[in-house]
This record gives structure tokens, sequence and C-alpha cells, in this order.
């Protein structure tokens, strides 16, 4: 039966060349220019999917982005779920099937690449239909860059199914000319494929362009900022609410229309056309006309358009005036329509008075233009009684809409308005528009609209087979109980019925359940309303929107001067912020416990070496510099003397430890600031702020030197002796080369600043030479280092030599809620200075509580123990009923080599007065005893630190 | 995506900038001088206004400058400045 539904000649489609495709393991063909939905009307396939609630046979209803119903998975080129077949091109070797509702992601890696594209314009068009194609040819002509973007393969609009003549030729001819002639402009970029799917501040707009499975990318998102934008974006027609209104066979009038015109598909044979419109009658005539029987055309309206009647009478078409289809029958398609006189008002059921045997019901409920862009944008809409239906009624940004969107449905009207929006458009934004002069259109005169919400029927008075959303499965019966169970607002029955939520998002059923709950309520459609209009217009991919920021683009990798070192000897790696830092180095056959243990080891009794080239470095130079950092430090800067360095803590103004690091004075004006290497970024922010913004009248400036600078800590009682051998100009006694003072000189032969820092407690020094020589003093410091068993570790030993000294890590054993005094190091907090940031926040009282959680130190009875990080701190062995009272938790918890067990830092409360309790840790199925201690572990008396 | 009128670099797109909450909260000139309640209101409580809003935005990803910017948080439309604080970068 191949194409047995098509016809002989015309339409869009082309012949020469044939497409085989698969739909549910049956080999079918079709022509390029087919969408499925056309393809598989023309091979008779109208059952395409199955309703994802009730299961019921559902078929094709439109022939667009609208589409309920006819939701496919495609298996090949490449697995995608719950695509509408009116939207999937056919091509050879698709492989598609129908769905339930819910469809499958691939489990394959997507082999198809995915762009983004960033471009501004003078005016965006969106929709090359009538309107919109006039407008761009309107604004084109001014010279202005324009951009036109239409969700179909080709341009053209309802152009392209209506069949209908423009100056007396084929309105495809327009189309063709208006196309070719905007093409050549230089600054009008069109874009077919591309559906604008969102419209946010300030003219922002972004759209998602299919460029097919054979193009270099198989979609780009288009970010675009448009001077003036013009809506043309259509209308969708609306179906109408009868018993058994979603069996396949049922569609909407103007899609069958498209099918018969622009595929040159039959979409039946015997037809019935249900309308409250005069729209519906060009489909009856052109399905006619291609050879369809028309045995009825239902018009729910007491007089019917003499123009359409007498078109009508000349085909023997029979007319049904105050009339409607009130059920019907028939199990994969439909059999007949159940016809029944309507009374005016059209609300009390009426029995069936005739039985029409058809395999296609048209129906045409009015237009609902498509506002949804235009309130996205924050357009207001209004109802409009005419076409019963919501219009844009002006909009904050800079757009107008233009043609059916507006509520305009005859051509004629269309082309012009859709002229004045590209003129206006233009001129609004800088140029010298003249309005584009459109075709003549034949324009029949349109008689007005019924609007019928429900229609009543005698076999289903509770309404449970009359849908409102097809997609949802949500019938009159749904809505009834929403507005039953007190809901009178659109937005709750939306929520409580579903109505609106699915792929779609509502586009045949949004306005259709406002009437239908306006008909329930007994109130005004108007004053309901519509449901807010969001993005994405339609379904758009996660693969689309990351484009290429995916895998290794992601986001920014940072490494230092001395990683491909690290890579080498088969480091692993910790992700700090956005730089790779070597976490540990294992030994073959060492997991990272061994590891870290014998790092640890040997940077105790030897020598090893660290890259801290990470840790941020801020350049603080000016007059007011000293004045600045006593006043964004805790402790006092301006008396730290040039040639030497001090530890500092910043607090942001509510009292809380915000960074730490040194401070290096490098001039009488001139400072370097280390931060931690995640916090780098902010404390720049910070300081930035307070400096533009309070303290303006400081001559200060700041610069990130993070990667002027390769560090490298050299660290160990060895460490002294692995220095003086690869420097030996340096003074390195510690009489010449005290703790906390720094020096320049040569290190490896490279000029360098060495300053004596710990932050393990061992004796050690900071080595910072411009980052170009980072690696190459990092391999002479190695092999200088050999004799001695120098050995590089990573950041968890850090981590561990740290901890054993009781030194915190802001953001780790710090959340933005501890103080210095917390932490106990009021030692660091200056009592002489008038202000600094965070100063009188200590002596709020909150702050001033001697209960708060202080920083101690943990130590688990069981020695084998590692508690883990996070674990909550209790006062009793039972748990006893909850709520357990908490009184901290785990912020930092190892094994250690030199203590030869498991230890931690905690926050506890009231900690520092419950040094040598014993307190409980549930860990596992029950709380483990834990010593409280003081938080250093290790050399309390400092005595390494000098080597 | 908003349109940010930076005064230095002009409007850029939102993602650029750093949001700093409402402009001209000063600092008090003596914190020590101040109540503990008056501290707490400088350091905790906002306004937060449906309608026109004085704030402050940091050019992050551009001058690195502050800036105030008044824009309506109903429609999210940057707003032109009143009269003195056209040319004011900072929240002095």
């Amino acid at each position: 039966m191949s194409n047995e539904f098509r016809l002989a000649d015309g339409g869009r489609i082309d012949r020469d060349r044939p497409v085989r495709f698969d739909f549910e393991g049956q080999q079918l063909q079709g022509y390029a220019g087919d969408t499925l939905a056309s393809a598989l009307l023309a091979n008779g396939v109208h059952r395409v999917a199955t309703s994802n609630k009730y299961g019921r046979p559902r078929g094709i209803m439109a022939a667009g982005a609208e589409e309920p119903n006819a939701l496919v998975q495609v298996e090949a080129p490449f697995p995608e779920p719950m695509l509408p077949a009116t939207t999937v091109e056919v091509r050879d070797g698709l492989q598609a099937s129908g769905l339930p509702g819910k469809g499958r992601l691939a489990t394959e890696e997507d082999p198809a690449r995915y762009d983004t594209m960033h471009t501004h314009c003078d005016v965006l068009v969106v929709g090359a239909g009538p309107a919109g194609l006039a407008a761009a040819l309107s604004a084109a002509r001014s010279g202005a860059r324009v951009i036109v973007a239409d969700a179909d393969t080709e341009f053209g609009g309802s152009l392209l199914g209506s069949g209908q003549t423009l100056d007396g030729r084929a309105a495809t001819d327009w189309v063709r000319r208006t196309t070719a002639e905007l093409a050549e402009h230089p600054e009008v970029r069109l874009l077919p494929r591309t559906t604008v799917f969102g419209y946010y501040e300030d003219n922002y707009l972004v759209a998602l362009e299919h460029r097919g499975d054979d193009a270099s990318s198989r979609q780009r998102i288009w970010r675009m900022r448009a001077r003036e934008v013009v809506l043309a974006t259509g209308a969708h027609e609306r179906p109408l609410v009868f018993s058994g209104n979603d069996r396949p066979g049922i569609m909407l009038a103007g899609s069958a229309r498209t099918y018969v015109n622009r595929y040159a598909v039959l979409p039946g044979r015997r037809a019935v056309v249900f309308t409250t419109n005069d729209s519906a009658y060009a489909a009856a005539i052109d399905l006619h006309d291609a050879g369809v029987e028309i045995v009825a055309v239902v018009d729910a309206r007491e007089v019917v358009s003499t123009y359409w009647a007498s078109l009508c009478v000349e085909r023997g078409i029979r007319i049904h005036a105050s009339t409607g289809v009130v059920s019907t029958s028939g199990t994969d398609r439909i059999t007949s329509a159940h016809l029944s006189s309507l009374g005016p008002e059209g609300n009390h059921p009426t029995s069936v008075r005739q039985v029409v045997t058809c395999d296609l019901l048209l129906v045409s409920g009015g237009w609902n233009p498509a506002v949804h862009l235009h309130s996205q944008a924050r357009g207001s809409v209004r109802f409009a009684e005419d076409i019963g239906a919501f219009v844009p009624d002006g909009t904050d940004q800079a757009a107008r809409s233009a043609g059916a969107v507006t509520g305009v449905l005859a051509t004629g009207k269309c082309l012009t308005s859709g002229a004045e929006a590209g003129r206006d458009a233009a001129r609004a934004a800088g140029f010298d528009a003249e309005l584009a002069r459109v075709p003549d259109s034949k324009h029949a005169p349109i008689l007005a609209a019924r609007h019928l919400w429900v229609v009543p029927g005698s076999g289903d008075s509770d309404g449970t087979t009359q849908f409102v959303d097809l997609a949802r499965d949500a019938t009159v019966a749904d809505v009834r109980r929403a507005v039953a169970a007190g809901m009178d607002n659109v937005e709750h029955v939306k929520r409580y019925t579903t109505i609106g939520t699915a792929h779609d998002q509502g586009k045949t059923s949004g306005t259709l359940s406002t009437g239908v709950i306006a008909e329930v309520l007994g109130v005004g459609v108007g004053e309901l309303g519509t449901t807010t209009f969001r993005a994405p217009y339609t379904p758009v991919t996660f693969a689309a929107l990351a484009g290429r920021e995916r895998g290794d683009l992601y986001d920014p990798v940072r490494v230092t001067a001395m990683h491909d070192w690290h890579v080498e000897q088969g480091a692993l790696f910790e992700n700090v912020g956005q730089w790779k830092r070597p976490w540990y180095y294992p030994h073959s056959g060492e997991d990272m416990e061994t590891a870290v243990l014998r790092e640890c080891y040997a940077v105790r009794s030897g020598v090893g070496m660290q890259d801290v080239s990470t840790l941020g470095k801020i350049d603080v130079q000016g007059p007011d510099a000293a004045e600045f950092l006593d006043l964004v430090y805790t402790n006092k800067m301006s008396t730290l003397k040039v040639g030497r360095i001090r530890y500092g803590l910043m607090c942001t103004a509510d009292g809380m430890v915000f960074d730490d690091g040194t401070v290096t004075r490098t001039a009488e004006h001139r400072y370097l600031i280390s931060t931690t290497s995640g916090g780098a970024a902010n404390v720049l922010a910070h300081l930035e702020d307070w400096l533009q913004t309070e303290w303006t009248h400081l001559r200060v400036h700041l610069t990130s030197v993070t990667e002027h600078w390769a560090t490298i800590a050299l660290v160990g009682p060895e460490s002294r002796q692995v220095l003086a051998d690869v420097a030996p100009e340096l003074d390195v006694d510690n009489d010449g080369f005290g703790f906390m003072t720094w020096q320049e000189g040569n290190v490896a032969g490279v000029h360098a600043r060495v300053c004596r820092i710990s932050f393990s407690g061992e004796l050690a020094f900071e080595i910072n030479v411009p980052w170009w020589y980072g690696r190459e003093v990092w391999e002479v410091l190695m092999a200088g280092g050999r004799p001695y068993g120098i050995t590089p570790y990573g950041t968890e030993t850090m981590h561990v030599l740290r901890a054993e000294k009781g030194f915190p890590i802001v953001g780790q054993d710090t959340d933005g809620t501890i103080t210095p005094h917390d932490l106990g190091m009021s030692w660091a907090v200056s009592k002489k200075k008038d202000d600094f940031l965070g100063k009188r926040s200590f002596s709020r009282p909150d702050t001033a509580r001697t209960d708060r959680k202080h920083l101690v130190g943990l130590l688990p009875e069981d020695t084998n123990l590692v508690l883990p990080e996070g674990a909550q701190i209790v006062e009793q062995p039972e748990l006893g009923e909850p709520p357990v009272p908490m009184l901290g938790h785990v912020t930092s918890s190892y094994r250690s080599a030199v203590l030869g067990s498991g230890f931690a830092l905690a926050v506890v409360k009231g900690g520092r007065d419950r040094v040598g309790e014993t307190l409980y840790s549930p860990v596992g199925d029950r709380p483990v005893p834990v010593t409280v201690t003081e938080p250093v572990f290790y050399d309390k008396e400092g005595a390494r630190r000098d080597g | 995506m908003m349109l940010i009128p930076c005064p230095w670099c002009g409007p850029r797109n939102e993602i650029e900038f750093h949001y700093g909450g409402q402009a001209d909260v000063r600092c008090p000139a003596d914190p020590q001088a101040v109540s503990d309640e008056d501290w707490a209101t400088f350091l905790f409580f906002r306004d937060n206004p449906k309608g026109v809003f004085t704030e402050r935005w940091s050019h992050v990803a551009g001058c690195r400058r502050w800036f105030t910017v008044r824009r309506d948080t109903d429609s999210n439309r940057v707003l032109p400045s009143e009269g003195t604080q056209q040319a004011r970068t900072v929240t002095t």
C-alpha cells in the first residue's frame, strides 16, 4: 500500500528524491520534503501513538509543533525521545515508533556536535509566514541588519499549505521571490528550521536551529540581542471538545488542508467537517477538490456564510447549521461521527440525531494566536471576543506583533500588518524604512465565529471522554473535579489537572481549558486569563543547551607550571576550584593511605616538596596600602617591616572568618598577600568592594598575580641543606634567614623570592620564581634533594601535616559561622586597632557567647578509627529518643603517621571547656567514644620550626 | 539576560556582572559607637521592594568596578539614573 493516499501531482515534496524509512518495523516510503507525519498519512497510517494515561489509540491531529498526540521515539539515526511526528523530517534510514507518552534517552555516546552562536541585529523577525516575510522585506530594504527565524524547513508559513493566490499567482511564488530578495540583502540572515524558544529581558532571544545529521553540528543554539523584535508567530487552530474527540482520524481542519496542499496527501477518503467558524470551509473545499468526499459540514452557528455556502452548494456538500458532533465511534480510526442539533446556548445535553460514516473528522474551534513569546517577554494579553482567544495587548519590550498572532486571520491583513511592523521596527532601530508593497489577496468576508467550549453529549454527561488536553489525557471531568475542589484560578486548575504541562505546553489546550473552566464556573473567559507562558516554546535538548561546553570544555581547567611533571610521576589530582592540584603520588602497589603515610613520614623525618603555586596572590600597592591592610586583616599589618612576613586572618563585617594567608611586605608601599587556592577570586572581589565603595579615600591598587609566580614549598628537617646546595649565594642559616622573613636571590640560577613560611610545623622554605621557570627550578630541587630522599607530596599529606599542628583550613574547618575566637586564634586579632572588618561584630551578644562552637581536637578511643568528616558529636553514649542534641561536628579527620592513630579536628559547643572530656560520635550503628583535646597534636612547643 | 549599563564599558550581558544587593547601605563611620541593634541593621537588614530598587553591581568579568543601578524588580528593566546619580559609580 505504498503511498496509496498520495496525490498524483502537486505538493512541495521532491518526487525525484524518494526516501525509505522504518515505522514500527514497517518499511515505508516517503519523499524529501515530507514530515514523518505526512509520510505516514500518505501510507494510510493514522494510529501513531497510545495515550499515556488511558492507553487510548491516538493519531495525527496537527501539522506542526502544536501536535499533542503523535509522539514518536526516533531510534535511528540517533535515539531521541518524544518528538512530534509532525516536526520530524523523513530521511533515508529514519527509524521510529509510536510512544505511550514517554520515550527512551540514548544510552550510547552522542557522536554529534552541538554549537552556540551569539549575534546582534537591528530587527529580529520571528516567523516567516505572510506577516513575517512582509515585515522582513520592509526592514531589510532600509539596510537594517535583519534576522528572520522560522521553525519550518522552508519559509512561507500558512501560505505553504493553503493553496491560495497572491497577485493572481500561487502564493508560494511570492514566498519564493520574497525569500530570494531577502537572501540578496547583505545584512539579512535567514534561519529556517530555527525555533525561537525563549524571550528574555532587554530583547535577548534564544533559538534552536536544527541543522540535520549531515551538518557539521546537528543543532545550534542562537543567542540573539535585537534592537527591535517583530513577532509574527501566527496562530494555532483550536480543537473542539466532544465525547470521543481524541480518536485517530480526527484532525484540525487547517492541518488537513496543509497535508493536501503542501504534502499532496489525502488524510482520508470520506470526511465530516465540524466547525464554529469560517476557516474550516476552505479545508472542506480543498479536500473535496482533491478527491475527498465531504459527507457533511457541521456548523455550530445558526447562520452560515453565504460565500462559503455557495461554494459548498456548487460541489454538492451539505451543510448542517446549528449542529454539532457530539460523539464518535471507532477504535484505531474514527468510523462515524454522531451529529445532534445544538440549541443557541449549546449547554443542554441533546440526543443523537444522525450517525454519519466517515474515516476523517476535521475540527475547527477557532484560532489561538501564538502569544507565547510575547507573554514570555512579559507582554500582557487580552481576550478578543471576536475570535474567542487571547491576543497581545502591549509590551514594555522593544517588540511588536504582526499577523495572525494579533488575531487578524485574513492573509491580506496579515501581509499589511507585517509590512507595517517591519517598517516601524526598522525606523525604531534608526533606519529610514518605507512600507514594502504587499501583494493583493482574495478576501472573503468573515462571519462571526461561535465560541463553543464544550459540546454537550447525551452519552457522556460526566465528561470522562471529552478531552481537553490530549497529551495529558485530561478531560472535562477532570476540570469539573478541580473546580469542585475549590479551584477557580487557571494556574491552580492547570497544576491539579496537569492540563498544559505536556511536551506541547498546551498549544492546543491552553485557551480551551480556560474556556471550559469559565463555563464550569459560569464566568467570562477574559476574566480568567491564561496561565503563564514560559520558555522553552518547544522542547530543547540539554545537549543543544550545553553546546561544546561539555567534557574537557565544561569549565576552564587551571594547571601549574609543574603540572606535566606531576602527571609524569603518576600523581592523582584533586580539584580545588578550577585548579588541578596533585593529591598524592602513589608508588606502585600503594593505596592512598599508604602513600600519604609515606609522604608524611618523609616530610617529618627528611625533606618533601609540594607545588603550592595555586595559592592566590594579590599585589597590594599604594601609599595607603598599610592602612588598607590594617582595615581588612584582623591583625596589624602596618607595623610589619619590609623583609618580613606575617600570617593574617580576614573576616567579613559580621565577624566571621573569610580567608587567611600570609602578608609579605616587599617595600614601604607594597605588599604581597596570599589567599586560599579556592578563595582567591572572592578575596579580590571583597577587597575591591570595600576599596571602591567605602574607603574611596585610600590610594591603593590591587592586582592578581597568582599566575606570575610558581611557588614551591621545600619542607622538612633536611630542607635547609637541599636549598643551600642549589642556592649557594643564599644565607640559609637560622640567624641570617629567620622564620617569617624573606630574601631574594638565585635558586638554581633563577632569580627567586624565598620565604620562610611553614604550614606543617617543620623547617620550610617557600621558593617563588617566575611562572615560566617553575618546572626547571622544581626539577633542579628534586635532583638536589635526591641524596636526602626528597619526596614530592600532595594536598592530602599537606592536610594531615597541618591538622597535626592544629592549623585550620578556611572553608573546611570554617563555614562562615566561625569567628577567629572560635578557632582559638584570638592571638591573631588586634586589640590595638581602632577598627577593622569584623571588629564591631565580636561584641555582638551572639558572637560574644562563651558556649559557641570552638575548634578542638578529637582522639577516638579506638586508635584504628578515622572518624568520617561531617560526623556529629553528642554528649551521651546512648542516643535516646530524637531529637538528640548535637554538640558539633568533625571538620577534618585523618590517620597520623607520627601519632600512630586516627585524629580529628572538630567544632564543638563550648569545646575549649571540654578538653579532657569524653564525648561520642555516632559512627555506623553506635556512638563511639572520643576524647576532646587541644587542637595541636604534634610539636606543641614549636621546636621543629627552625630545624 | 539583562543588559546592564556599566558606566565604564557600556551595556554588557548580565553574566559579566556580580550582584551586590541594595545600594546606599553605608557602613557606620564609627562602628564601635553604634548600638548592637543599629549594627545588626547594617549587617543583615535590606529592603526587598517590588518595583524600583537602587542596587549595586560589579563588572567582575570586565573592568571590576562597582556601580549603582536602578532596576524595576518586577519587570527587570534597568531604569535611567536620577539626576546626580548619573555619573556615580560607587555607593559612598
